[in-house]
């Protein structure tokens, strides 16, 4: 049954139904909704709430509870975000899944609280110090947030790695309806690399794969090799692309804004398309494969290009790629539109 | 004499500590103490970073290595989830009292079931030799080449008496100087860990210890160097959750 519900609360209820039992984390705008719902809900199902003194000690606390085979999830935000990264590093190294929500927000610095697209280089290229990759996946409505929970959890234990879960702070922030899955039940015991109750016979060590596991080549072999197994798991939506003349590129919420542009435009008989990353890592550029536009355009919520950088990447010799930042504003269909005919006039700069 | 003279079980390998270094000797006290206590698989160690971390593989406990300084949230994280065991954090000074002090002192503050050993050699070990939170005024390291001074670095910080501000369960500073020390140490350390088994709350035992390496100085001045002037400073004893008729 479909309810109507404010999108942090769903994040947290959504990581709830996909057997989440504990959450550790620092309030920050816009999504300390989710510390206030995971402190009452996380009671009722038995599970731990922790508000730490940091997000290091935050994420630190996360890591000790997901190297028992729990699930486990942490959210933040901008400055929080960038806290956060000590650990997803930590947690890359010693291969220890989770769930690290990142509610993005505008600019720099301490920036601003206003919901924006202003994370995707450290989302999609690391954050954290070292040779590490995370998932990372865009969804563009609360639904989506929901019904990618699970398969993030999932993702993360396949190959013992975290997942980013990179929600434009608007997805946090906005209300929609949204229908809920059933609860999911974790065996945190079925993991051979978890610490349990009792030692077993060798005993365990949880840390980078480098000290013990793997030496030297066999570490590189091995993470090379996970790495490029997780490229497989791109995730794309094509929309109207296959006979566009221009392709929008956008992710998140700014994809939604898109699609009603490439309808309003081929209302007119210019033939805009879509494609919308759903994973940020790893970038879909198989998408870019199929189509044959005369150029791309990347819309993306940031003061300056990100995506387009990894757009341009994977139109190289297809077409030129475009750059459209709107900063901490959301454009319309119509002034997307007028971005896109600057660019068929030759009056825009190829990023 | 003789129970300090076997080597405990759960000393898995010889360490490879520099010889007089402290951890060897504090590794194997822990270890006798758990074994004592029967308590080998359900404990389970966090480390971060320094040569306190080495322990990992010489001691048998299961081991998580946390990032340097955030052992005490790491700890706190595994015990909310498997209540049932033994969580311990492993720490020197460089990592509890500089790096990690938010992380020492929330423990303290939230008053968590775990139990923290806290390696004070008055040096950073594994980097080199480095000045330390807990480096004596007038010592010489190499990032104080001319005496720790108390204009620059203010003064050694006494972690054991900074946490005994909160009402937790137990906590207490021991030497491994002589022998007497070390006995004394290791009832601390036997009551630090039954204050988390009997539900007592957070404990905490801070064990003066030697860097000869470091320190540049042999083993055995090393030990006198303690008595004369950490145990001076710091002082030893227990400062909070003495149990009655013990
Ligand atoms: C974030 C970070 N900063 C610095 C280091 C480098 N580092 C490794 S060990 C260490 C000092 C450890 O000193 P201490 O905790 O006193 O332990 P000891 O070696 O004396 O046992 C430092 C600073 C690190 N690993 N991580
Ligand atoms: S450097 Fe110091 S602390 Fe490290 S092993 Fe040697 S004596 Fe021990």
């Amino acid at each position: 049954m479909a309810e109507i519900i404010k999108g942090n609360h769903a994040i947290a209820e959504a990581a709830i139904r996909s057997g989440c039992r504990f959450f550790s984390g620092y309030p920050i705008t816009p999504q300390s909704e989710i510390l206030e719902y995971m402190s009452w809900r996380l009671n009722e199902v038995g599970g731990t709430f922790v508000q730490t003194e940091s997000e290091l000690a935050g994420i630190s606390m996360l890591y000790g509870a997901a190297s028992c085979g729990f699930r486990t999830m942490i959210s933040s935000s901008g400055p929080g975000f960038s806290l956060l990264q000590e650990g997803i590093s930590y947690l890359a190294a010693a291969e220890i899944p989770s769930v690290v929500v990142d509610l993005m927000r505008f600019g720099s610095g301490l920036g601003d609280i206003s919901p924006a697209q202003g994370d995707y280089l450290q989302v999609a290229k690391n954050g954290g110090h070292g040779d590490y990759r995370c998932i990372a996946y865009a969804p563009a409505s609360i639904q989506d947030v929901v019904d990618y929970m699970n398969k993030a959890f999932s993702i993360a234990e396949k190959y013992r790695n975290p997942v980013l879960m990179a929600c434009d702070g608007t997805i946090g922030q906005m209300v929609e309806s949204v229908v809920f899955p059933e609860m999911y039940q974790h065996d945190p015991d079925q993991f051979d690399w978890s610490i349990k109750d009792q030692r077993e016979t060798v005993h365990k060590q949880v840390t980078s794969k480098m000290y013990y596991d793997y030496i030297d080549e066999d570490y590189c072999a091995h993470f090379r090799e996970k790495y490029d197994a997780m490229e497989s798991e791109a995730e794309w939506e094509s929309f109207y692309a296959e006979d566009a003349e221009l392709i929008l590129v956008s992710y998140g919420t700014m994809s939604r804004i898109c699609r009603d542009a490439v309808l309003l435009a081929r209302k007119d008989g210019l033939k805009l398309g879509m494609i919308r990353p759903i994973t940020l890592w790893p970038f879909p550029k198989q998408a870019f494969k199929a189509v044959t536009p005369k150029a791309f355009l990347t819309v993306e919520m940031s003061v300056i290009p990100q995506m387009a950088e990894d757009v341009s990447l994977a139109a190289r010799g297809i077409a030129p790629n475009y750059s459209y930042t709107t900063g901490m504003h959301y454009p319309d269909e119509v002034r997307i539109i007028e971005e896109v005919k600057l660019v068929l006039d030759n009056k825009k700069e190829e990023v | 004499m003789q129970e300090n003279i076997l080597t405990p079980k759960l000393v898995v390998k010889e360490n490879k500590f520099c010889p007089g270094c402290g951890h060897g000797v504090i590794e194997k006290l822990i270890c006798q103490v758990l074994e004592e206590k029967g308590l080998e698989n359900e404990a389970v160690g966090i480390v971060a970073v320094g040569c306190a971390c080495l322990i990992t593989d010489y001691m048998g406990t299961d081991w998580i290595q946390a990032q340097h300084g955030r052992a005490p949230a790491v700890a706190a994280g595994v015990k909310h989830v498997r209540p049932g065991k033994f969580v311990f954090t492993y720490q020197g000074d460089g990592d509890a009292a500089a790096i990690g002090l938010s992380e020492t002192m929330y423990a303290a503050k939230r008053n968590e079931p775990i139990t923290t050993f806290f390696v004070n050699n008055g040096v950073f070990g594994m980097t080199g030799g480095q000045m330390a939170p807990t480096s004596l005024l007038g010592q010489k390291t190499t990032t104080s080449p001319f005496g720790c001074d108390y204009s620059k670095a203010g003064e050694p910080i006494k972690l054991a008496e900074l946490l005994a501000t909160f009402n937790v369960g137990y906590i207490a500073r021991g030497s491994i100087a002589n022998y007497s020390e070390l006995m004394k140490t290791k009832k601390y350390i036997s009551k630090a860990i039954d204050c988390q088994i009997q539900n007592r709350g957070y404990s905490f035992v801070e064990i003066l210890s030697p860097c000869p390496t470091n320190w540049k100085m042999s083993p055995v001045d090393s030990l006198k160097r303690i008595e004369t002037e950490a145990m001076t400073y710091f002082g030893c004893g227990e400062l909070k959750g003495q149990v009655q008729n013990d």
